[in-house]
């Protein structure tokens, strides 16, 4: 049993409406220490067996097609959810 | 008799609230998001809308608002209100009322006319139905599906705090059928549908929505 | 100014030292002989700023070049007479009527085609939001909503990809700004495969006397910007200027796409008619294409002198902006406002109860030019009339196509037509299963239609109407139309024919048509066979308006729709406005009441070319296009609205495509109520059998439902009037029954109906 993470971020240049009014409550709850928020989403894909080089490129295909829309979105992750604390992401 | 309506920015129905309250006899007050200022009503209606474009959770930035922080003590003690659709969500994010309010099963935002049945009638809101009572008003949401544990559920049916539960297809995947609850009192209502939108002869399906403002209006005065 | 970001900007007095230097004005879509007008104008070279204004103001899309000359007969044929209800005509953000009671509406449709083919749901959701805001720079609270969409072939995997994200957009920004969306229409077609149209409309209502509109005047009054920050949206094409002016690295990466911010464009709107309340706006404007180029040049050459603008002054989202790409961005939900220094405290005031952000930019001067600085240094110095109204215009050429001769010889008249009653029967269901004729509610349904509690009236009704005044009940109806068949046989005809049908859906819904607004879809006008549709669309519209009485108030033209050397059918998208003085009068279109009689309005002739049943039974399009006959329209209208005024109708409903069969089918499925009805009135008046009496899609018709005590009362309004009608059945049961020919169950006919466009998404 395996388990593969994607993230998806807004592209840096899109507009993130959902980030913008949560930077906003934010502030206004005192935690003004924070100038900017974006917010993404994260997938977990699950294999029977283990995270191939293979799997993670089916993952990353699935991540571009898929997952994301490339028009307004970047896949900014696909790694092993069990080695990413080794520090092996990937970004695509 | 003073019901406040809360207008939060993104708040959409708060003017239709307020005229159902007019046409129920009731004189509606405007409340704003940014004062903690109740006014000396004598109940308040959360209306429906987006408030800060439902961005992160539908009614998850509103619940900060600082009219929450007179509001949900004002709850506490008793005071009658009605979460409708994102006052609805507003008031779970609240922890007023429990479960929370997800993503319509069909992925869809969806409008059309719902058939009810109010099945609590001893809450502030719903005092002039008939027990059991079957009724159409509008349903309109994107985040219209109820969710909440086992355990909650079964204690929500057991203390017959089911106020409203969908007839004829369930229109957003919400955990058996629930349109809306309420807390042990009955005070705090929370509602999927919007009665709001029929109270007036020619606009809207029909004029099922007004006894839940004119329940509460009769029970202020009897209070 | 010493923190600002170093670019080297191209300045008036750099340009005016270095009048040779080379400039990229054909990769910013300018002609050389358009270049050569700019250098006369300004009688040097312009700065890289004033080359990236001219050349999106003097684009197509903002300009009108090509289409100029001929919408000149909008205001050429608009009668005295007609003006009269006109209080504020073409050339504004959008036209104004008065509808009475010291009521002023304002409407207009927009197209959003080239975005929304890209990315459907942002491209759809941005199309609302800038129509919503041109209502709002008007003054008025935006009331309504309403989307024409028009689609490639239900079953091609492309519409599956463009029509649900469409839909979510129209949806989910409408939704969020809390407007009704009251009607539309929903129309498939291979010709838009690939370049689908989405039409959006917005109705507005304001007291006369509130009626703002987009001038700076009055020297010394401040140039306000505010709404959301400015980002580098929409400035793909001037990017080529950017990176000419960067130091190092180039600029970052542009987005390809817009995306809105409907909660943003909430508040913007109750921001502003807060701010219209407290009487601190003295002019005020939308920002679209263009972005602040368009804006300030437009309030600049509406006022009575010159303006200065301050582009360090702009809160930016992303602070790499050049000062080009800034007065370029299309960032969306922005407004600009002229406001007298003495109200700014107020201004500021209001926009920071809604947290919107606000920002000074410059102020109106006592000079002839609009110009802008970046810190210190003068980047555009022009006069303001030369970029937003004296760009060039064309007088393209125009040449019927070849193919049209060809095409209008074949008719119908070889087509098998079907002759028992079975057949009838089957055609029916085809007809009303067929994607134009099925139900909608599959998209309709993800529309909040109920908002704000106005709504007498949306889809599927005729036509959507909407309560002005909450006392009275005064109110408006509108209904947009086009069948594109009709304009690709006869692009003079088709044109008239959406203009009667949008007419006559506003009439017999019980409202008086008042005023017109038109979007015009075309393919390329370098095209002489598309121009010349386009020359004949415009003069029928302005011919037909002329006859029927209503101006045209406004609107809009897109070119350029068209894969490859295809251009789509010509689509003039018409829409009609109407006034009830109360909308309880309102004709609702299906039957509600069993017993009722059945009148059909108007005479049946046998014109089947380009017809629904043409399309359907034999996928067939040519010949040409039922009869126009605008005085008939005008009769029926009369006819509708006197009998509504007396209380006499119980529904009625406009007869257009499918003919009096889908009139019939569709009236007894909105309330599950059937009828029997018996042809032979009309085919014996008419001289047709029961098919061409049933799928003829002959214009100026209508049925109506009327209580059999009411009949007599009602035909003799009908007589008055000159109206021709026959009395053709009673409503009741759970059939629907046509003498002689065929029964079919209400169930039948719903199982037909619904859930076509449903499965087509699933797949």
């Amino acid at each position: 049993m395996g388990t593969v993470v994607v993230d998806v971020m807004p592209k840096q240049e899109i507009l993130d409406p959902q980030g913008q009014a949560v930077v906003g409550a934010l502030r206004r709850l005192n935690l003004s220490q924070f100038t900017d928020v974006r917010q993404g989403k994260r997938f977990t894909l699950e294999v029977a067996g283990d995270v191939t080089d293979e799997v993670l490129a089916a993952a990353r295909e699935a991540a571009e097609t898929l997952l994301s829309n490339p028009v307004i979105e970047d896949v900014v992750s696909v790694r092993d959810a069990d080695a990413a604390a080794a520090g092996q992401e990937d970004a695509s | 008799m003073k019901v406040g309506v809360v207008t939060f920015p993104g708040s959409l129905d708060d003017h239709d609230a307020a005229r159902a309250i007019e046409l129920a006899g009731g004189e509606a007050v405007h409340l704003w998001h940014g004062t903690a200022d109740l006014q000396g009503v004598d109940a308040v209606v959360l209306p429906g809308g987006f408030s800060y474009g439902d961005y992160l959770r539908a009614g998850a930035i509103a619940r900060f608002a600082p009219v929450m922080d007179a509001l949900i003590p004002a709850a506490k003690g008793g005071l009658p209100v009605l979460g409708i659709c994102n006052g609805f969500q507003v008031l779970c994010e609240s922890h007023l009322l429990p479960g929370a309010l997800v993503r319509n099963d069909h992925q869809k935002f969806i409008c059309r006319d719902q058939k009810l049945r109010i099945e609590r009638i001893n809450t502030a809101w719903t005092g002039d139905f008939a027990q059991d009572e079957e009724i159409t008003i509008v349903l309109k949401n994107g985040e219209g599906g109820y969710m909440a544990d086992e355990r909650t559920l079964d204690l929500l049916e057991a203390e017959g705090r089911v106020v409203a539960r969908y007839l004829g297809g369930n229109p957003n995947g919400s955990r058996r059928e629930i349109a809306g609850i309420s807390n042990e009192a009955g005070n705090v209502v929370g509602l999927m549908p919007h009665p709001e939108h029929c109270v007036e002869p020619g606009f809207g399906p029909g004029l099922e929505g007004l006894p839940f403002f004119t329940s509460v209006l009769r029970q202020v005065v009897s209070a | 100014m010493s923190n600002l970001p170093a670019y080297k900007c191209d300045t008036v007095d750099i340009a005016s030292q270095d009048p040779q230097a080379e400039q990229p004005w054909a990769e910013l879509g300018l002609k050389s002989d358009e270049y050569q007008q700019i250098r006369e104008i300004l009688d040097r070279r312009p700065t890289s700023a004033e080359l990236a204004m001219y050349s999106v103001m003097w684009s197509e899309h903002c300009s009108y070049k090509s289409s100029k000359v001929h919408l000149r007969q909008f205001g050429d044929k608009t009668t005295d007479e007609m003006k009269e209800k006109l209080l504020v005509g073409i050339g504004e953000n959008a036209g104004v009527v008065d509808i009475g009671d010291g009521w002023a509406v304002t409407f207009k449709i927009e197209s959003h085609n080239h975005p929304s083919y890209i990315e459907p749901h942002q491209g759809a959701a941005t199309g609302i939001g800038g129509i919503v805001r041109d209502i709002m720079s008007m003054g008025a609270r935006p009331l309504a909503v309403m989307d024409p969409l028009r689609f490639g072939a239900l079953d091609h995997p492309d519409t599956a990809r463009v029509l649900p994200g469409i839909v979510s957009g129209v949806g989910t920004y409408g939704n969020s700004l809390g407007l009704p969306n009251i009607g539309g229409e929903i129309n498939f077609d291979s010709c838009y495969q690939g370049n689908p149209l989405v039409n959006a409309l917005c109705v507005g209502s304001m007291r006369t006397e509130d009626i703002h509109l987009a001038n700076a005047t009055g020297v010394g009054n401040l140039i306000v910007l505010f709404g959301s920050k400015t980002g580098g949206d929409g400035i793909g094409g001037v990017s080529v200027l950017a990176s000419e002016t960067f130091d190092s690295t180039g600029p970052a990466k542009r987005p390809a796409v817009q995306v809105g911010d409907p909660f943003a464009e909430k508040v913007l709107i109750e921001c502003c008619l807060d701010l219209y309340a407290a009487d601190v706006v003295a002019g005020i404007q939308d920002l679209g294409g263009a972005g602040l180029s368009c804006a300030t040049s437009e309030l600049a050459s509406n006022g009575d002198g010159g303006m200065q603008i301050h582009l360090d002054r702009v809160p930016l989202r992303d602070p790499s902006l050049s000062p080009e790409e800034i007065l370029m961005s299309e960032s969306q939900e922005r407004m600009m406002a002229v406001v007298e220094p003495g109200k700014l405290e107020a201004f500021m005031e209001i926009a920071a109860k809604w947290d919107v952000e606000a920002s000074v930019l410059g102020e109106v001067t006592d000079g002839e030019n609009l110009e802008v600085f970046w810190g210190d240094d003068l980047l555009v110095q022009v006069p303001p009339r030369s970029v937003a109204h004296d760009g060039p215009v064309y007088q393209r050429p125009l040449e019927r196509p070849a193919y049209l001769d060809d095409l209008q010889a074949d008719g119908t008249a070889h087509l098998n037509r079907p002759r028992t009653g079975d057949d009838l029967a089957r055609t029916v269901l085809d007809l009303i299963a067929s994607p134009n004729m099925c139900d909608a509610s599959w998209v309709t349904d993800q529309y909040d239609r109920y908002v704000r509690g106005n709504t007498a009236q949306a889809m599927p009704d005729d036509a959507g109407v909407v309560r002005v005044d909450e006392e009275t009940g005064r109110g408006v109806a509108l209904s947009t139309d086009c069948n594109p068949r009709f304009t690709k046989l006869d692009p003079y005809a088709g044109s008239q024919l959406a203009l009667a049908e949008a007419y006559r859906n506003v009439a017999v819904a019980g409202a008086a048509p008042l005023a017109v607004s038109d979007c015009l879809n075309f393919g390329s006008p370098e095209d002489p066979g598309v121009m010349w549709q386009f020359s004949e669309a415009v003069t029928a519209l302005a011919d037909g308006c002329a006859v029927l009485g209503i101006p045209v108030t406004g609107g809009n033209v897109s070119f350029y729709n068209q894969t490859g050397d295809i251009a789509i059918h010509p689509t003039p998208v018409v829409a009609v406005l109407g006034v009830l003085d109360d909308v309880a009068k309102r004709n609702r279109s299906g039957w509600a009441h069993a017993q009722d009689a059945i009148y059909l309005l108007g005479e049946t002739r046998d014109e089947l070319d380009g017809s629904a049943w043409a399309e359907v039974a034999h996928s067939h399009l040519g010949g040409l296009p039922p009869t126009v006959d605008l005085a008939a329209e005008q009769t029926l209208a009369s006819a509708i609205l006197a009998a509504t005024d007396q209380g006499l109708i119980t529904s009625a409903h406009d007869l257009s495509d499918g003919g009096l069969a889908a009139g019939l089918a569709e009236s007894v499925l909105r309330h599950g109520v059937g009828a029997s009805v018996d042809l032979s009135p009309v085919a014996s008046r008419d001289g047709v059998d029961a098919f061409v009496a049933l799928l003829s899609e002959s214009t100026a018709r209508a049925i109506a439902s009327i209580s059999a005590s009411d009949a007599e009362a009602f035909e003799a309004v009908l007589s008055d009037k000159g109206q021709a009608f026959a009395r053709i059945g009673t409503t009741g049961g759970d059939h629907l029954k046509v003498e002689g020919q065929f029964t079919l169950a209400i169930e039948d006919l719903r199982s037909a109906h619904t859930g076509v466009i449903e499965s087509a998404m699933s797949h």
